[in-house]
């Protein structure tokens, strides 16, 4: 099934932009404005990478004399928003599970919920109980109790699924958005730079976006940049790990000072505080620039960072003792979730607003 | 919270000129109470329809490029009021500018980096970073951590002056009158262009096709007080800053997305189908100002722009889709003219063309030989389908007729014996420097300069005069 577009979204982002464009007072805020300057009109594909080019900082809102209730109703982050989670049901793989974004906080917590437990009765049944709450320590531990190849399996055919899922996702967006070919090394460079900067959160000032109230803060930019960042190094410690079980025949668990175990404890810290951070700054917000029927995607989403997490160091800490096989089997089975859903959640947002801003880079080189 | 029985400086208005009073005053730490007639999501009076001030700077700055001097603002003000002006408080206005930047980025009012496509303003105009709403959300926020008490729907209706002294004003907020005495007054509360009796006074009827591009809120109730406690006034009843925009805006509150860029590409005719004004006679920036007094002086204050496909795109995109025909009598059709007049209009101006090289980034060679008016540059056939029009009607920015003041921003009385503790700023007060014309950015540095100085004497001198 091919999700349609809901043509009133993107009616109503074409009125908003096309006030917003004979305005233009935004011009500084943030790339969307620039993007938008750049254009006399619009045509349907503009609003898809428009909508994924805005990081949703609000700041646009709250400057706006024309926000409601003024009679023109501009309120862009909104109209953004809405056409956003649109695209995520359009450009997903299969097409199919597109739907899975309209209701995505019950469908990512139902997911991970049947996961999990399904894995924990796997355990239950599969595994020996003198094993599963067994004390094993040294290289291997954790194989004793779930083996190797079928850890190595489940992860390499669900993440395997979510890359490819991924890709085709972002092929069609970068080809739906205008882009040709490839992108320059420069392009490269620059969106790598604002997306790991997160610049367009900056408010165009460096003092912040708005999000309480019409002031400047850059708190969620810095919690964002924890959940980032640690979700970053999580997933470097993986491939560090990977790398020292075949490469080097070292086997799990490394010691707590071994790189991978360093790289998963910073980033699992992150992965704390920079969620719990979003969560605490999104329940303070100013909801009126906002989506609040997609607030169960962002929920959903950031609390399975938390849990992940969580978990994790959680099995870092209990490792040696009788209660690390179950640990091990909670920690897996909601890895197992996250990645299973890695195309079909908030995770998404990440990289078509990586594609949008390399699309942004690439119009800005082509500039006289 | 309730408004307080008595206060030390009582600010009238809340947008960028009573901000600036309020926040001054209280700097110098007085206790301020600043009057909103707006609801809070309405504040602002015009401010929230702005986008920059004009400000003279000796070198460039991380906002203006290159220098703006004193000398060549003040020939600016000079040609566009064509000597209306008052030369100490213009030549004070300018000379306070460059510190006002400086004063209202400490309030954390932040500017857009000097851009490569804004206009031909960047030298001399700076930009607000998120325009005039996001000025004024700074200065409402800095206003606050300063202690100034905020009232929202609050229209100062009424002015009672004591012994020769202003005593207090009478308020009403939601439906309820309440009286606020305080040691200084400052009115910033605007011009009158959204009162249509009083427009009608100075305009006749033609006042009722008048569109008001900024907020419904300014009524002039405290101009019309402050002249009839006797007040010196400024400029005319008919001046004020009057553009032509796009006839399909809303009557109030429309700002800057009814602006239409593309006379200049043009001819424009009246509702006979008739021209009226050399429409290419000089840049559009330098040319806006005057078009709403022209299209306010046709019959019904209605005016039509004519393109043809060339042109189309040499313009900034309006709100309002422009209205479209293939043929001059098809056009003339949807927009109820005469469909032979416009095609005659249409024949002798395009006989009129002379050959000449097009450049739409300067004064060209392309204009009209033998015609009247004549169309003195960017004149080209009007020849390619599909032609387009955009209705024009007068829209009204702000009235100049206003208070006379002195160089302490104190309102001076006919009989010189008048109160000594009323001080004023911004639109109501504008006209001493803009008795007529009007140049890009100039309300809002007179709003802003004479906000502190307002501001700053109420507090110092509210007790003792």
């Amino acid at each position: 099934m091919i999700i349609a577009t809901d043509a009133s979204h993107r009616d109503e982002a074409r009125r908003v932009l096309e006030i917003c464009n004979s305005c233009r007072y935004c011009e500084g805020l943030c790339a969307t404005f620039q993007a938008l300057a750049r254009r006399r009109s619009f045509a349907d594909q503009d609003f898809d990478y428009l909508a994924n080019l805005c990081h949703n900082c609000t700041a646009c809102y709250h400057d706006c004399q024309y926000a409601p209730p003024h009679a023109f109703a501009v309120n862009v982050p909104a109209a953004l928003t809405d056409m956003r989670v649109e695209t995520y049901a359009r450009y997903a793989w299969p097409g199919a599970m597109g739907r899975w974004f309209y209701n995505n906080g019950l469908v990512v917590s139902l997911v991970t919920t049947l996961l999990i437990t399904a894995t924990l009765l796997l355990a239950l049944l599969l595994i020996e109980p003198e094993v599963l709450y067994g004390r094993f320590i040294g290289p291997g531990a954790f194989y004793e109790v779930i083996g190797h190849g079928v850890m190595v399996g489940v992860a390499g055919v669900t993440f395997g699924f979510s890359v490819l899922s991924l890709s085709v996702s972002v092929v069609k967006f970068w080809r739906g958005v205008g882009g040709s070919g490839l992108p320059s090394i420069r392009s490269i460079i620059q969106a790598c730079t604002s997306a790991a900067t997160l610049k367009h959160l900056d408010g165009g000032h460096g003092e912040g976006c708005s999000s309480v109230d019409d002031g400047f803060s850059n708190q969620r930019r810095m919690y964002h940049q924890f959940t980032m960042w640690g979700f970053v190094l999580c997933f470097a410690a993986t491939c560090v790990a990977t790398i020292y079980d075949y490469g080097f025949g070292l086997v799990a668990p490394y010691d707590y000072f071994s790189l991978p175990v360093v790289l998963g404890t910073v980033g699992g810290i992150g992965l704390l505080v920079g969620p719990v951070g979003l969560i605490w700054n999104k329940i303070r917000s100013d909801s009126r620039p906002m989506r609040a029927v997609y607030y169960g995607m962002d929920y959903a989403f950031l609390l399975s960072l938390l849990l992940v997490s969580l978990s994790g160091l959680l099995l870092l800490v209990l490792r040696e003792t009788a209660a690390m096989g179950m640990a091990l089997v909670i920690h897996l089975g909601l890895v197992f979730g996250f990645f299973v859903l890695l195309p079909y959640s908030k995770f998404v947002h990440g990289i078509y607003r990586f594609v949008a801003l390399l699309h942004y880079a690439q119009e800005g080189s082509a500039e006289p | 919270m309730k408004i307080p029985e008595k206060t030390d400086v009582l600010v009238v208005g809340g947008g960028n000129a009573g901000l600036c009073a309020a926040i001054a005053a209280a700097e110098e730490g007085a206790d301020v109470v600043l009057l909103e007639h707006a609801p809070e999501h309405m504040r602002g009076g015009n401010t929230r329809h702005t986008r920059n001030l004009r400000a003279m700077h000796p070198q460039p700055t991380a906002t203006l490029t290159d220098s703006y001097t004193e000398e060549e603002y003040w020939l600016d003000l000079l040609r566009v009021t064509e000597g209306n002006t008052n030369e100490s408080l213009a030549r004070l206005t300018i000379k306070e500018s460059y510190p006002l930047l400086e004063w209202l980025h400490a309030q954390g009012v932040r500017y857009q980096r000097a851009l490569s496509g804004t206009l031909s303003l960047g030298r001399t105009n700076a930009f607000f970073l998120g325009g005039g709403k996001a000025l004024l959300n700074a200065q409402y926020r800095a206003a606050k951590r300063l202690g100034v008490k905020i009232f929202y729907d609050s229209e100062a209706r009424d002015l009672n002056i004591d012994g020769g002294k202003f005593a207090s004003a009478t308020v009403v907020n939601r439906g309820y009158s309440y009286e606020i005495a305080a040691n200084a007054l400052v009115v910033a509360s605007g011009g009158f262009q959204a009162n249509t009796e009083w427009m009608k006074q100075a305009w006749g009827d033609a006042a009722e096709n008048f569109l008001i591009r900024g907020t419904p809120y300014n009524t002039g109730t405290m101009l019309r007080c402050l002249m009839d406690q006797g007040a010196a006034t400024v400029s005319e009843p008919d001046q004020c800053h009057a553009v032509a925009i796009d006839a399909r805006g809303p009557r109030f509150d429309g700002g800057i997305v009814t602006r239409l860029d593309c006379v200049c590409f043009s001819f424009v005719v009246n509702k006979s189908a008739q021209r009226f004004y050399d429409e290419g006679e000089d840049f559009w920036p330098k040319r806006y100002a005057i078009w709403g007094r022209l299209v306010a002086q046709q019959p019904d204050q209605i005016a039509y722009a004519i393109i043809d496909a060339k042109v189309s795109e040499n313009f900034m995109p309006s709100v309002f889709p422009s209205i479209t025909a293939d043929t001059i009598e098809g056009l003339a059709g949807k927009i109820g003219l005469d469909g032979e007049a416009l095609a005659q209009t249409t024949r002798v101006f395009n006989e009129s063309v002379v050959a000449g090289a097009y450049d739409p980034d300067k004064l060209d060679e392309c204009r009209t030989e033998g015609l009247r008016p004549p169309k003195s540059h960017w004149a080209l056939k009007i020849d390619q389908p599909p032609y387009s029009a955009f209705p024009l009607k007068p829209g009204i920015t702000f009235t100049y007729l206003g208070v006379e003041v002195d160089e302490q921003a104190r309102v001076l009385f006919k009989d010189g014996d008048g109160p000594q503790n009323i001080y004023a700023a911004g639109e109501v007060m504008a006209g001493n420097i803009l008795g007529k014309g009007y140049c890009a950015g100039t309300g809002m540095t007179i709003g802003g300069v004479f906000g502190r100085i307002a501001g700053g004497n109420a507090a110092r001198h509210g007790g003792t005069a």
